[in-house]
């Protein structure tokens, strides 16, 4: 149910039907927040994205959040050493669900350019964390970074919020649950004086 | 100075420790001197009023197997305008030299660099860790005969 | 500063970076803070370190060009050019006229690039948004520049050995001269913007001083150094290419609005060498000869002979250095890069003792380092 304000004073107030799976994902990709996460090279495209003549902000992605606790895309821009990877695998972890990832350039994608003789580069971002949209280039213009940010807001589209549990899930919670209930169990029962 | 009057007194001063004058047709000369003798070399070029080399524009370490490991200094005096390149081999088993990061504060770094990547160790030195690689790296990969980790942490390096 | 030290209280180890929007990229400093004065800073750096000099030895002498762009990423014609002067030193090529002219102007543009983002991110670090747009709209155009020579926007590999790439198309001289007059004017704009804004001054002015004697011990070079009040640049104490034939001004830090060697006297340095990167340019488009080759005949095996050099040029950031052996093959034996940025880096712990933490901030924002060329 979406209500239109923007066309005030020329339609009267009015009322979309939809289902809550789309607009959900209506919200979430149309303020996909980017983390402000520069490794090398792309980093520097990826400012220039940001910046006045190309304007990520017009696909409501510009708010660039410094934490990953803020932010729902990680744009992992630039080449991924052995020593940052470690450091990448624990901001992927921190960042909260739904959370995306986008592997900006070769070098995050595949390694790219230090492929063969680059002892400490890691050969692809997706080694460690899982990778949503890929966008090559070295580095990608700031149309290819669009195009990205675009078929990833495609991908959020399609996505499916409300959804029946899968047996494997179920079995997951059911097992949580059982674990908690023996756990509580397990404690010892207050002093009679505080029992209710 | 000429590279060969630089050469003249560095050997007057210190006699069997500076080994030799190379000159290659192209390229720059330089002059090798015994490693254990680098930091009386390197405190002598800063300090002496005709050299003067107050600056140390670049350290870098060298690999030539099977016998050898160098250190290339590279010197320069803003005040006189002139440059020397000063060289000291070591031993590939046992690569020990004196640190001149007391000398020049620059060559903290650039020694730790030369340590992380080659393995050359500078005794004296205040913090002598690797510097570009993790701590628990295995290896020294710009020698010659360095083979590519296969994993590192879990993370397989190669498909 | 000393007043604030009577009030010790408990000392913790604050973890800045690797992921951090005002270290510039991958750097960790570790810090050990009392409240928020700063007691000690140790950068850890190595979180990009990509290998290129293993790079450069085992490719031919070409193929370690484009590996120089990625070097220094917010001025790869510069390190392109480094490398360049290095391998044809090495190799005794000649450079055709044409092409070193062609060489100062990209150069030149460049440094006015990587100097405007330089600016733009400062003024981030200290809390100003608009510079930035302001400064990056202007890059796009140099940036335009830029690919009608060679395609590319940031990693240009245009330089070859012995000379360029490509001849300049049509009507690029027509609109470089267009940039230039604009641009000249759009400086004192930035001036008055972000320089002379009371709170940049109060922010910069006084904070971070690197003395002279200190910054020439840590083998500080570029506009560290100059910001310092050593009137020292490469392009006139060993000039390479056609420099002698130009004139042109170093501009040094003087302590106008503090003591000298501050941050506002290092960020005031880029602000006047985009200036003078100005009249060069304008210059160079004066007197460069309509036409002729953009490059020298080199085999494609090209081998130099034995030897070894180190050339130094000036990049955008300082001295930037290229340290070749060649043993008589196709690839070089070894390439070392000597990187402005890792020593103007290293002076930081020499100078952040009871520091505020924002200050800390602003001082290695005038610093001016790029990652891609402190690990290399």
């Amino acid at each position: 149910m979406v209500t239109m304000p923007i066309l005030e004073n020329r339609f009267e107030e009015n009322v979309v039907f939809s289902t809550v799976d789309e607009m959900i994902n209506w919200c979430r990709l149309s303020s996909i927040w980017p983390m402000t996460f520069g490794l090398a090279c792309c980093a520097i495209e990826m400012m220039a994205v940001g910046a006045g003549q190309y304007d990520l902000d017009r696909f409501g992605a510009g708010a660039f959040r410094a934490t990953p606790r803020q932010s729902d895309l990680m744009i992992v821009a630039g080449t991924v050493t052995y020593k940052m990877a470690i450091r990448i695998k624990r901001l992927y972890e921190q960042m909260p669900e739904p959370k995306f990832v986008m592997a900006l350039g070769v070098c995050a994608s595949a390694g790219g350019p230090y492929y063969e003789h680059g002892y400490h580069v890691l050969k692809g971002v997706d080694k460690i964390i899982p990778v949503d949209i890929y966008v090559p280039g070295c580095p990608p213009r700031p149309e290819a970074l669009f195009d990205g940010l675009l078929k990833l807001q495609e991908k959020i589209r399609h996505q499916k919020v409300l959804r029946r549990l899968t047996p494997q899930e179920k079995s997951v919670i059911d097992e949580t649950t059982r674990k908690y209930e023996l756990e509580t169990q397990k404690l010892t029962p207050l002093p009679k004086e505080y029992q209710v | 100075m000429q590279i060969q009057e630089l050469f003249e007194a560095l050997k007057k001063k210190f006699g069997d420790q500076v080994l030799e004058l190379a000159t290659p047709a192209s390229g720059e000369p330089s002059v090798t001197v015994s490693a254990q003798a680098v930091q009386e070399v390197a405190l002598f070029c800063r300090e002496d009023s005709s050299l003067e080399f107050d600056q140390l524009m670049c350290l870098s370490g060298v690999d030539y197997p099977p016998e050898h490991l160098a250190v290339v200094y590279h010197l320069h005096s803003s005040t006189k305008h002139h440059r020397l390149v000063l060289k000291a081999m070591v031993p590939r088993q046992e690569p020990k030299l004196p640190t001149v990061s007391r000398v020049w504060r620059t060559a903290n770094w650039h020694e730790r660099e030369a340590y992380d990547l080659f393995g050359i160790v500078f005794t004296g030195h205040a913090n002598l860790r690797r510097i570009l690689l993790p701590q628990d790296w295995v290896g020294y990969p710009l020698r010659k005969d360095y083979v590519f980790p296969t994993e590192y942490r879990g993370i397989k390096c190669h498909d | 500063m000393t007043s604030s030290r009577e009030f010790r209280s408990q000392e913790i180890y604050v973890n800045m970076g690797p992921q951090h929007p005002s270290t510039h990229g991958v750097l960790r400093l570790m810090l050990r803070t009392d409240g928020e004065i700063v007691s000690d800073v140790a950068p850890m750096i190595g979180y990009l370190h990509r290998c290129a000099e293993k790079y450069g030895e085992s490719g031919t002498y070409q193929m370690m060009i484009p590996y120089t762009d990625r070097m220094d990423y917010l001025a790869g014609m510069n390190c392109n050019w480094a490398y360049c002067l290095a391998v044809e030193k090495l190799g005794n090529v000649v450079v055709p006229e044409r092409a070193e002219y062609i060489r100062i102007l990209v150069g030149e543009l460049n440094r006015i690039a990587s100097h405007l983002i330089a600016f733009g991110t400062y003024g981030l670090d200290l809390g100003a948004f608009t510079p930035f747009f302001y400064a990056l709209d202007e890059r796009e155009k140099i940036l335009d520049l830029f690919e009608m020579v060679c395609g590319a926007r940031l990693t240009y590999s245009y330089f070859r050995i012995g000379g360029v790439a490509a001849d300049l198309p049509e009507g690029w001289v027509k609109r470089c001269h267009e940039f230039i007059d604009f641009f000249r004017k759009r400086i004192d704009e930035f001036n008055e913007l972000l320089t002379y804004n009371y709170i940049f001054i109060r922010r910069t002015a006084n904070i971070g001083v690197i003395p002279a004697n200190m910054a020439v011990d840590y083998g500080c070079t570029g506009p560290v150094l100059r910001g310092s009040g050593m009137r020292r640049d490469t392009r006139v104490d060993e000039p390479y290419g056609l420099y002698p034939r130009l004139r042109f001004h170093i501009p040094i830090g003087m302590g106008e609005k503090g003591s000298v060697g501050d941050c506002w006297d290092r960020y005031m340095v880029r602000i006047r060498e985009m200036e003078q990167s100005c009249d060069i340019i304008k210059q160079v488009l004066k007197s460069m000869p309509e036409k002729g080759d953009v490059r020298a005949k080199v085999p494609k095996a090209f081998k130099p002979p034995k030897g070894e050099v180190y050339v130094r040029s000036e990049s955008s950031k300082g001295e930037l250095g290229f340290y070749l052996i060649s043993d008589g093959t196709d690839r070089p034996y070894r390439v070392k890069a000597r990187s402005p940025s890792l020593s103007n880096l290293c002076v930081l712990p020499a100078i952040s003792d009871g520091m505020m933490i924002a200050d800390l901030v602003a001082t290695l924002g005038s610093l001016d380092i790029v990652m891609g060329e402190i690990d290399r």
